[in-house]
């Protein structure tokens, strides 16, 4: 159990400082070796390229796949990122240094998810230029609208799938597993975040994807509370 | 060693009442073929939902029971709870097997396609795939205490994500038939069909019960095989 002194204004702040040392750590860990985080993001540029390939350009128009192209690239760099978060705290056991240190566990996911969102958030960032130039995507206004519907998207499933990395490290086929239990958490903010995108790319005001960024804010809340709330079950003895 | 005896004992009740629950189950056969009215407009093609609606009943009383039992034992941390929870969610995978392929075979001479993505197809679905994946956790994961942590932890989240598709999912239209039992008004079934749904249900929750009780049972010997080997 997270050793938490009191639940003061103070003890807040002090569990945000730590979940941000804990963040700032994991992302100088990655700017020092930038090997994983390069290879995000070849790998999210070949999805791209093979998309193109694996449709009929004379039979459906660039635009018209647009939408779920982005969103299946940015799943499934998604995945490949989540997958490395907590084997990087396997190596040296680093992760039993992290939990014996007097950090409360609900600091402790806030920091790897930051630090996970981080990592997702740059090769989505690298992701989204080449897509518009290999997709001919005309964003126009589109822009602010889509950046916010894939930082809620993308909150969503790296909160859930920070907890399933977590404990998918300490199983025998870690790879596998993490996908096949992550994946039907990534439907609803996938389905809203596909839904969203294709409205904004086809020139749709925001108000019209009101509904959608509201289950996809509904759903961040839900899911990162209860991620953080469980997540001594995952990481204590 | 007392514990074998009690998960025998365990075990031959839950055969004796599945059991049961299949002759049930053929009595169910007979009532719905022979003393049932074949449905005017689709023929004996209705006949099937004597058995699609009574295993998804089945199926969604053990996953949400699955998750129940998870967040009690995150709370509790008592081993029966974890054990239960894990064969719920076995015999809830089965039912929903059972669901998901009886449906389409009703489906393509009625709607005229096997599968659409309608949003309780789509949401049952995925809440199959939920499941499997919580059992392939369960045996990826070796240690008995940490397993049970961390399916408890699975099945506590998957209770909350099943809102969410059904949400996301029901802003497609829906083509699935409206409830004709659990609605606000009077079930708009004649009543010997209503008899032989209620009376299918009832089997199946036997059934179910019968194979929560096998499964456990099964748990127990197991964690006692492997007791003295962790000593």
């Amino acid at each position: 159990m997270g050793s938490c002194p009191g639940t003061t204004g103070s003890s807040v702040r002090e569990a945000i400082r730590l979940a941000l040392a804990i963040a700032a750590k994991d992302i100088r860990v990655e700017l020092r070796s930038r090997t994983a985080l390069l290879s995000a993001v070849v790998f999210a540029a070949l999805v791209l390229v093979v998309f193109n390939f694996a449709r009929d350009p004379t039979a459906i128009a660039a635009v018209d796949l647009a939408p779920s192209v982005l969103w299946v690239t940015f799943a499934l760099a998604a995945m490949v990122a989540l997958n490395r978060a907590f084997t990087i705290e396997r190596e040296n056991a680093a992760l039993d240094g992290l939990l014996l240190a007097p950090v409360p566990r609900e600091a402790l996911f806030l920091g790897k998810l930051l630090a996970n969102l981080a990592f997702v958030g740059t090769v989505e960032a690298v992701t989204l230029p080449l897509f518009v130039l290999f997709f001919n995507v005309d964003l126009g206004g589109a822009l602010p609208g889509i950046l916010g519907v894939t930082a809620l998207a993308t909150t969503g499933f790296v909160a859930v799938g920070t907890i399933f990395s977590a404990m998918a490290v300490r199983t025998r086929f870690a790879e596998l597993l993490l996908p096949v239990l992550l994946l039907p958490f990534m439907v609803p903010p996938l389905i809203g975040a596909v839904q969203a995108t294709s409205r904004l790319l086809s020139g749709r005001p925001l108000s019209e994807v009101m509904g959608w960024l509201r289950l996809l804010a509904i759903y961040d809340v839900v899911f990162v509370t209860l991620c953080m709330l469980v997540f001594s079950a995952v990481v204590d003895e | 060693m007392t514990l074998p005896v009690a998960a025998r004992s365990i075990v031959s009740r839950g055969l004796a009442t599945s059991a049961v629950a299949l002759a049930g189950l053929a009595a169910v056969y007979v009532l719905a073929l022979g003393f049932t009215p074949v449905e005017a407009r689709q023929g004996l093609a209705q006949k099937i939902f004597y058995l699609h609606v009574p295993a998804a009943w089945s199926a969604l009383l053990a996953f949400s029971l699955v998750g129940i039992a998870s967040a009690l034992y995150l709370w509790l941390l008592d081993p029966r709870l974890d054990r239960f929870a894990a064969a719920s969610a076995e015999v809830g995978v089965a039912f929903s097997a059972v669901m998901l392929t009886t449906g389409p075979i009703w489906a393509k001479p009625i709607w005229g396609t096997w599968w659409t993505w309608d949003a309780r197809l789509t949401l049952t679905l995925f809440l199959f795939f939920l499941f499997v994946g919580y059992l392939a956790l369960r045996a990826a994961v070796q240690d008995p205490a940490e397993r049970a942590r961390f399916s408890a932890v699975v099945g506590i989240l998957g209770m909350l994500l099943v809102p969410f598709v059904h949400l996301s999912v029901y802003l497609f239209r829906t083509l699935h038939p409206t409830p004709v039992v659990l609605k606000p008004s009077a079930p708009s079934l004649p009543p010997e069909m209503l008899r032989t749904l209620l009376i299918s249900t009832l089997v199946f929750t036997v059934l179910y019960i019968g194979l929560v009780t096998v499964r456990y049972g099964i748990a127990l010997a197991e964690e006692a095989r492997e007791a003295p080997d962790a000593a």
